[in-house]
């Protein structure tokens, strides 16, 4: 159920409730000669909601890119839909990314085309679906995200909030499987960002899609999760149901949830040892 | 010894990046004659499209630079003819640096202060706010998607644009001719096209071709090359600029040379 196949078998029936999975070994990144991520384990069921937290400069954000294909392994394994991305060919990760969508943090929708033609460039380049029926499919993924009527708007013409749902329209123009979202209710007013929470929700319980989400907003984490991962300086501190992450007393995960300040910098020293992913001497 | 080791350096970055360039030449050369066969197809709308915003509309800057670019070739030539009363050697002097050389050369300056700072400047934008990202999500190469189109484009208009700008700077050497060296419209022209051999145009437009392809390659690279943040997309589109004007210029110097030896004794 892959590439072509899969977009034209979705079209005809409601997304298989319970999709795939993700599991991650061990997974280490680097960027040049700085190792960001620090050996990293979890997994996500299939239909589940799991949702990353972490403070700026936590490697969270790396995790994200890592799990879409934008970041490369170094070491460790990352299994989703049956693929080890350390290992995937260059085709079947184009195959396995029409499985996934992707709503990234500030949109990312393509400034020279109109919303329409946004949501509907990953199926003219990639489903058989001719110009007629494409049309159709973006319209039904507008309506999804609450954007009817829309098509035509150029994304410098929307508010914040409703980039992010043409966004995720576009995200979910594919009929994905794995919903990826990179900082959903950043830069948002409390009630837009309850929207997209709500929109989150709406897709978990509809579409039976194992999301995964990156925030460091507590309250939408405590709404739309199954289940929590906390990470700092990129290693897992703790992962469980949001009762058990509320319920523990591990002193990083109660700073973050209780948000206690961290102790101010004494020197540069400190900062270019957090820099360079070392814990400063007087806070080891 | 650091004098010798930044020379070392400097060179390895140079060679690097001009391997970076030929990279991806390659894959959008690729991309517009390899894979639209096997199903992939090029985008040709976004390629008329460019090709409209590179040629058509520098037409009227470009113009009115060749023009006068023409009338000044013709005073500097005259100045010096004049001495020898063969002022009306003047026409053959503007077509033939004006085909080989000045043509295709200020056609490029245009294109890059115009499409190669553009080109950088989209691609770089698109880095920043995370839509190349986008593209790969969605398994879209970003080469096949946004350089190949561009690159056709290019390979389309320069030689036209270059066509025109001969045209336009004749004319401006008419416009002296006329005036001030006892010539009729019809009899420049005509001097003109006795001066000028197949070959003077033909390495000129050879030349517009080649120049086409480094700036486009120097202008996506840049951006595809830009630093986080918005601040960023303005520097690469600087370095666009200052790189395109340079490897012209080395490109010039090459296919003069190459032309020089290869053309009859």
């Amino acid at each position: 159920m892959i590439g072509h196949s899969h977009t034209n078998a979705n079209m005809e029936r409601e997304p298989t409730p319970g999709g795939v999975g993700i599991s991650v070994r061990d997974l280490r990144v680097r960027y040049g000669e700085r190792e960001i991520l620090h050996g990293i384990s979890f997994d996500v069921q299939p239909g589940e909601t799991l949702v990353i937290l972490g403070g700026s400069g936590s490697g969270k954000s790396t995790l994200l890119r890592t799990l879409v294909g934008l970041e490369r392994v170094a070491s460790g394994e990352v299994w989703i839909a049956g693929k080890n991305l350390a290992t995937i060919s260059e085709r079947e990760l184009d195959d396995l990314r029409n499985m996934i969508g992707m709503s990234f943090q500030g949109g990312a929708l393509f400034g020279s085309m109109s919303v329409g033609e946004n949501v509907s460039l990953p199926l003219r380049e990639h489903s058989p679906l001719d110009p007629s029926t494409i049309d159709i499919v973006v319209r039904l993924k507008l309506e999804q995200v609450g954007l009817s009527g829309y098509e035509d708007y150029m994304p410098a013409q929307l508010s914040g909030g409703m980039k992010k749902r043409a966004a995720v329209a576009r995200a979910l123009a594919m009929d994905p499987q794995i919903l990826f979202f990179d900082e959903p209710s950043a830069g948002l007013d409390p009630i837009i960002a309850a929207g997209i929470d709500d929109l989150i929700l709406k897709l978990k319980k509809v579409f039976k899609m194992t999301i995964v989400v990156v925030t460091h907003e507590l309250a939408s984490a405590f709404l739309i999760a199954d289940r929590m991962l906390l990470i700092d300086r990129g290693v897992v501190v703790a992962s469980g149901t949001k009762e058990e992450m509320q319920a523990s007393k591990l002193p990083r995960v109660r700073q973050f949830f209780d948000r206690v300040p961290e102790p101010e910098l004494k020197d540069e020293m400190s900062y270019l040892q957090i820099l360079i992913g070392e814990e400063p001497a007087e806070r080891r | 010894m650091a004098f010798v080791e930044s020379i070392g350096r400097s060179t390895i970055d140079g060679l690097a990046y001009v391997g970076q360039l030929a990279r991806l030449t390659g894959r959008a050369t690729r991309d517009i004659f390899v894979t639209p066969p096997q199903g992939r197809g090029l985008r040709y709308r976004r390629a008329v499209h460019q090709a409209m915003s590179v040629g058509v509309e520098s037409l009227p800057i470009l113009s009115l630079i060749t023009f006068f670019i023409g009338v000044i070739l013709a005073l500097q030539s005259a100045y010096e003819l004049r001495k020898f009363g063969a002022l009306d050697l003047v026409a053959t002097a503007v077509a033939i640096s004006l085909t080989r050389e000045l043509g295709p050369l200020m056609t490029a300056i245009v294109v890059i202060g115009r499409s190669g700072s553009a080109f950088a400047a989209e691609i770089g934008t698109m880095k920043v706010s995370e839509e190349l990202d986008a593209l790969e999500t969605m398994a879209l190469d970003p080469v096949r998607f946004l350089v190949a189109p561009k690159l056709v484009a290019m390979l389309l208009m320069m030689p036209c644009l270059t066509t025109w700008a001969d045209f336009m700077g004749v004319s401006g050497g008419a416009l002296f001719g006329v005036t001030s060296a006892g010539f009729t419209i019809s009899s420049y022209f005509h001097a003109t096209l006795n001066a000028l051999l197949i070959r003077d145009i033909v390495s000129g437009l050879i030349k517009s071709v080649m120049f086409g392809l480094v700036i486009t390659t120097v202008g996506c690279q840049e951006g595809f090359l830009t630093g986080l943040g918005s601040e960023q997309v303005g520097r690469s589109t600087t370095t666009a600029v200052v790189k395109s004007i340079f490897l012209v210029i080395v490109v010039d110097f090459v296919f003069t040379a190459l032309f020089y030896v290869t053309g009859p004794a």
